[in-house]
């Protein structure tokens, strides 16, 4: 296996991973909100989504394992790259300008970063109830313990979370806008012809996911999404 | 026209503990400057000024002055070889910029290439690289005929638009991450689409990422800055050749030399 | 001075086997016992240092740039000949060679030039091997266009940037031999003296233009590939670092300088815009394939090209030489320039230049299939002049671009040093008074890869390898010999830059020793230059030590040593009292044709050094055509 960890120390090696970490992470983003977008089909379709996913324990806790570890290797390659970066360029220009890099390609690290303290907040939140217990708490209350529902509206009712979530919103979709299409041409994928599509479609792509969570919060804070009783 | 100068002025060579010395931006003022001029011409008539002063002129890299030898090369505002695209800083004219305009010279910054006087920086990070394998093994001899292969035009087109690569190192100094990525990558697609360079593919991806990485450049984020600044215009296409060509080198092509598994043996 | 040609006997199409036949062969496990300097890592010397590291020998390689790669062959844009005959349109090596002679006006000699014809099919196959993306035909086989001065397609080319191509191949031959630790390399080194053992070359010193330091290099024979000397002119084509130094010291180490007064002034650069004006640029000949050159029929006609009828144009090439029109080779096209510029009718502000209109082409093949033949040359034109040669004619004149003149070397390339051996544009060898397009390349490689890799073994043979080493005390008083000069210079402390003094040394040699040449300008030019020299020992201005990267110490060593040589250049213009290609004398001439003087001057001229403050011998090697009969050149 020196082979492969000799892979991931290469300057290549490391952006493939970032890339195939990346396309997954990105696969599960997509897959979380078509899960989440069930909010607006009611308390029942979300609530039996979320019954459905806990009857399957082991294999949860393969894919919840599986992600972690995936996570875990785009923030310790993505690190390990940026410190390869910085490095590369002891002095900074006195005056330095920028010709066609995009602002969301140049920010990866920071809006990286800003994911990393987002995901963490996001699962003290959601997944181990710390932050606001008392919203945790109205899950188990629920019928089967699974009222998700209840513990995602009342959440978001409360504006300062529902702005938070939705502003994180903007970072995202700055990362993946980048993310996506940087992937694509580091995994090899350029084409004359379809290029310049690629990059058009990781804006939509972007758009869809970040605006979909978006929409989901300020639904709630909106009143669109009832607050459950 | 009249211009004011911001030059890095730096007298002796970088090291990798102390990679400034004593450097710093001086602030020269340049009268009569013709619109006509090159950019380096600029700047001989600013050295011819710093000599007649009794002081030391700038040193920078500069020789065929027709934008082909790469030896010259320096970030004008921000930008390697200046404002004009596909231009070096020897093509570049001073009617490029307005009168009165206040421009910053700066030596290219990258931890693998050091500076070694003011504008000069030591490349030769590009040469170690092409040793590894920027070629193809073959001898001086009596190769088969030039006919022999044929190239479809369109391959060695595109091998050429790589080979048109002059070495100057302005993608790597207007990488935000100073990588290499870009000239590695021009050298890997100009054998990748020949007959003739194709046969030691894996080998040539391999060895060049590996002496690219081992001389300290950044990583490349796909931001395609380089391709921007590149006088020769060469495209981050050849990136995504490279990275394809050391995939296949390193996860997809199978070893050769080691034991069959379920061999008859 | 001896000059012993060591033209192999026998009919001219078997000179080169019999003499690589006759050479003395080193053994195989032998060759890595001897080593050799390479001085230049241009087309020449990188592919001699690529293959005679190749055959064992060890290879030491030096250049001035920062990398190899950066030699002027580099700029080198149009292409490079060889006798394919791909085309069936007759070409042959018969064909080339003859070309090759006559086109140099009958000033080169016949034996070296079939070789080189007969080399030139081989260094193709060996580009196309290395991977040189010549260009191709949709059929994926080599394309050939015509060249200055050809009538057969025989030249292969990589759009307009075919010396760079050739280069990088001979760059990338050399780097895997670097690699493989068989070449070392020193770049950014500069060599200042060559050092004699008993009459043979074993060593140079050099300059480390990173840190100062004068050093010593021995070797088993030396070898120099060190360019041409147009900067002698201060304005040409030629890199801002190409310079005479290395084979101007080898001259004064008992070296024989062959016809240093044959310059190429080429037709197709970009006119001067001004005193700032650093250097000039080339437009490749091969524009003139498709471009018409004009001027109007009225002296001082300052109308816009586009305002000027057609009536009231002259294209003077295709008026005056109907069979090759605007490809007429590159000294009669400059001259003929000169000519309608001297009779007032140049064009743009300084009426130093003429049109080259491809609005004829753009009309009759599209504005497309234009571009996608000059395109990066119509872009270039563009940046440096702010002008759309698309929608109006370019302005070209004639700048200096190469020299046919050098060192003189045997058929082994060898000089009158022993063991000193001369590559490429550096030698005298192949193009007598006038190089073809598309030959430089040719010939530099052809002496790179296939000629020194035979004839050095046939020196090295007698030779007891790595007999001499740096410590025998030759190599200390060279060395103390280039300190000194370096010191003299650093502490003169005058008024005048290098620059200035440069300046006004390609001034002298522009007006006397330039297009066109007489007795009474060169002979001011011989009062001028010894005048100017004194000054600049006088009054030169280098500023900082010997000790750091110094580019004012640097240039200052070349100019002293333009300003040895051009006295030369001068003297041997005066000497040839006849016409003949790139020297046009004006006291011979037939109406603007030149007019050569076989009985008098059907030689190379040799000059031997005598000692500072000495005029120079001069020495002649007859030329023999025994295959090409001599004639008068006639383009009409």
């Amino acid at each position: 296996m020196t082979w492969l960890f000799d892979f991931w120390r290469s300057s290549i090696g490391g952006k493939v991973t970032m890339a195939i970490t990346g396309l997954l992470l990105f696969g599960f983003v997509v897959a979380h909100l078509l899960g989440n977008l069930q909010l607006f089909a009611g308390p029942e379709a979300i609530n039996a989504y979320a019954r459905f996913l806990h009857e399957r324990q082991g294999l949860l806790w393969v894919a919840r394992l599986g992600l972690l570890a995936v996570f875990v290797l785009h923030v310790v390659t993505g690190i390990r790259l940026a410190r390869g970066n910085r490095a590369a360029r002891p002095v900074p220009y006195a005056k330095d300008d920028t010709v066609q890099a995009t602002f969301a390609s140049r920010s990866m690290v920071f809006s990286g970063l800003s994911l990393l303290v987002f995901v963490l907040y996001h699962l003290l939140h959601f997944t181990f109830g710390l932050t606001n217990p008392a919203h945790y708490a109205r899950k188990a209350a629920g019928a089967d313990g699974h009222d998700v529902y209840a513990m995602v509206t009342a959440s978001f009712h409360v504006p300062a979370i529902a702005i938070a979530y939705a502003g994180f919103q903007i970072v995202l979709f700055l990362h993946l806008r980048h993310g996506i299409q940087s992937l694509a041409q580091t995994l090899g994928l350029h084409h004359g012809r379809y290029t310049p599509w690629i990059a058009r479609a990781s804006v939509v792509l972007a758009l869809f996911v970040a605006g979909g969570n978006a929409l989901l919060a300020l639904s709630v804070l909106s009143g669109l999404v009832t607050v459950a009783p | 026209m009249k211009v004011v100068l911001h030059v890095w002025r730096q007298q002796r060579r970088s090291t990798k503990q102390d990679f400034v010395q004593d450097g710093r931006m001086v602030r020269y003022e340049l009268d009569h400057v013709s619109p006509d001029m090159s950019f380096l011409e600029m700047l001989d008539v600013l050295n011819e000024q710093l000599i007649r002063k009794g002081e030391d002129p700038v040193a920078f890299d500069h020789d065929c002055r027709e934008g082909i030898c790469g030896s010259c090369g320096v970030v004008i505002d921000g930008v390697p070889h200046g404002p004009e695209r596909g231009t070096t800083a020897c093509q570049l004219h001073m009617r490029s910029f307005r009168d009165g305009a206040e421009i910053w010279v700066e030596p290219w910054r990258a931890a693998a290439f050091p500076v070694v006087r003011d504008l000069v920086v030591d490349r030769s990070a590009f040469d170690r690289v092409v040793q590894a394998g920027a070629f193809v093994s073959v001898n001086t001899g009596a190769p088969q005929d030039a006919n022999a292969i044929p190239v479809p035009k369109a391959a060695a087109d595109r091998a050429f638009d790589a080979a048109t690569c002059i070495g100057c190192g302005a993608c790597v100094a207007a990488c935000k991450n100073a990588s290499a990525m870009l000239f590695v990558g021009a050298k890997v697609s100009h054998f990748l689409h020949l007959p003739q360079g194709r046969v030691e593919r894996e080998r040539r991806a391999r060895n060049l990422v590996a002496a690219m990485d081992a001389e300290g450049f950044g990583n490349c984020t796909n931001q395609n800055e380089c391709e921007a600044v590149c006088p020769k215009e060469i495209p981050v296409r050849v990136i995504a050749e490279l990275n394809r060509e050391f995939v296949r080198a390193r996860l997809i092509e199978e070893p050769v030399g080691k034991k069959r598994v379920g061999g008859d043996g | 001075m001896k000059l012993d040609a060591k033209i192999p006997a026998g009919p001219v199409q078997e000179k080169w086997d019999a003499r690589k036949f006759e050479l003395k062969l080193v053994n195989p496990a032998n060759k890595r016992k001897y080593k050799v300097l390479v001085v230049g890592s241009g087309l020449a010397g990188a592919a001699a240092a690529a293959s005679l590291a190749e055959l064992g020998y060890q290879v030491e390689c030096f250049c001035f740039q920062d990398s190899p790669r950066r030699a002027h062959s580099i700029a080198a844009q149009g292409g490079i000949n060889a006798a394919k005959n791909y085309r069936n349109d007759g070409d042959s090596i018969w064909r080339l060679f003859y070309d090759t002679v006559k086109g140099g006006d009958f000033r080169a000699r016949e034996a070296n030039v079939y070789r080189l014809a007969q080399l030139s099919v081989d260094i193709i196959d060996q580009a196309v091997a290395q991977g040189v993306p010549f260009a191709r035909e949709y059929g994926g086989l080599l394309d050939n266009r015509s060249f200055g001065g050809a009538q057969v397609s025989r030249t292969f080319y990589a759009r307009g940037q075919t010396g760079q191509q050739l280069l990088l191949g001979a760059y990338a031959a050399l780097s895997r031999q670097i690699g493989l630790g068989a070449v070392k390399m020193f770049p950014r080194t500069e060599m200042l003296d060559v050092v004699l053992v008993d009459g043979h070359a074993k060593g140079i010193v050099v300059r480390d233009l990173v840190g100062g330091e004068i050093r010593s290099h021995a070797g088993d024979a030396v070898v120099l590939a060190t360019g041409g000397y147009g900067n002698v002119f201060y304005l040409s084509t030629n890199a801002k670092g190409c310079n005479v130094t290395a084979t101007w010291r080898a001259y004064k180490r008992g070296a024989g300088f062959a016809n240093p007064c044959y310059t190429q002034i080429h037709p197709t650069c970009i006119p001067v815009s001004g005193d700032h004006q650093s250097k000039l640029t080339l437009m490749s000949e091969s524009l003139r394939n498709d471009g018409r050159v004009w001027v109007p029929k009225q002296a001082g006609d300052k109308r816009r090209a586009q305002d000027i009828p057609e009536a009231e144009r002259d294209y003077f090439l295709e008026r005056k030489y109907p069979s090759f029109g605007n490809l007429a080779p590159r000294d009669i096209a400059s001259r003929a320039a000169k000519q309608v510029c001297d009779e007032g009718r140049g064009i743009g502000e300084t009426g130093l230049g003429v049109y080259l209109d491809f609005r004829d082409s753009i009309a009759r093949l599209g504005k497309e299939a234009i571009a996608a033949r000059y395109g990066n040359l119509f872009h270039m034109y563009a940046k440096i002049t702010a002008e759309d040669p698309y929608s109006q004619p370019m302005r070209i004149f004639p700048a200096v671009h190469y020299t046919m003149g050098g060192l003189w070397v045997d058929y082994d390339l060898q000089s009158t040093i022993p063991g000193l051996f001369v590559l490429g544009e550096a030698n005298f060898s192949d193009h007598g008074a006038n190089r073809l397009g598309a030959s430089a390349l040719m010939q530099g490689l052809a002496d790179g890869y296939f000629v020194i890799p035979y004839t050095i073994g046939g020196y090295l043979a007698g030779q007891r390898a790595g007999a001499i080493k740096t410590d025998h005390p030759q190599f200390a008083a060279t060395a103390g010999e280039v300190d000194e000069l370096t010191r003299r210079l650093l502490s003169i402390q005058g008024k005048r830059t290098v620059d200035d003094f440069h300046k006004a040394l390609g001034k002298i040699m522009w007006q006397h020793c330039g297009m066109a040449r007489n007795e009474r300008g060169l002979q001011q030019a011989l009062r001028d230059i010894p005048a100017l020299r004194e000054e600049f020992w006088r009054d030169v201005r280098v500023p900082g030590s010997g000790a750091e990267l110094n580019q004012s110490l640097e240039k200052a060593g070349r100019v002293a040593d333009f300003l040895e040589f051009g006295e030369l250049m001068c003297r041997d213009a005066l000497e040839r009292r006849e016409s003949c290609g790139g020297h046009f004398r004006e006291e011979w001439q037939d109406e603007g044709e030149a007019r050569r003087d076989d009985e008098n001057f059907c030689h190379a001229a040799v000059w031997e050094y005598t000692g500072p403050g000495r005029a120079p011998a001069r020495h002649v090697e007859p030329l023999a055509f025994e295959n090409v009969h001599l004639a008068v050149r006639s383009y009409k």
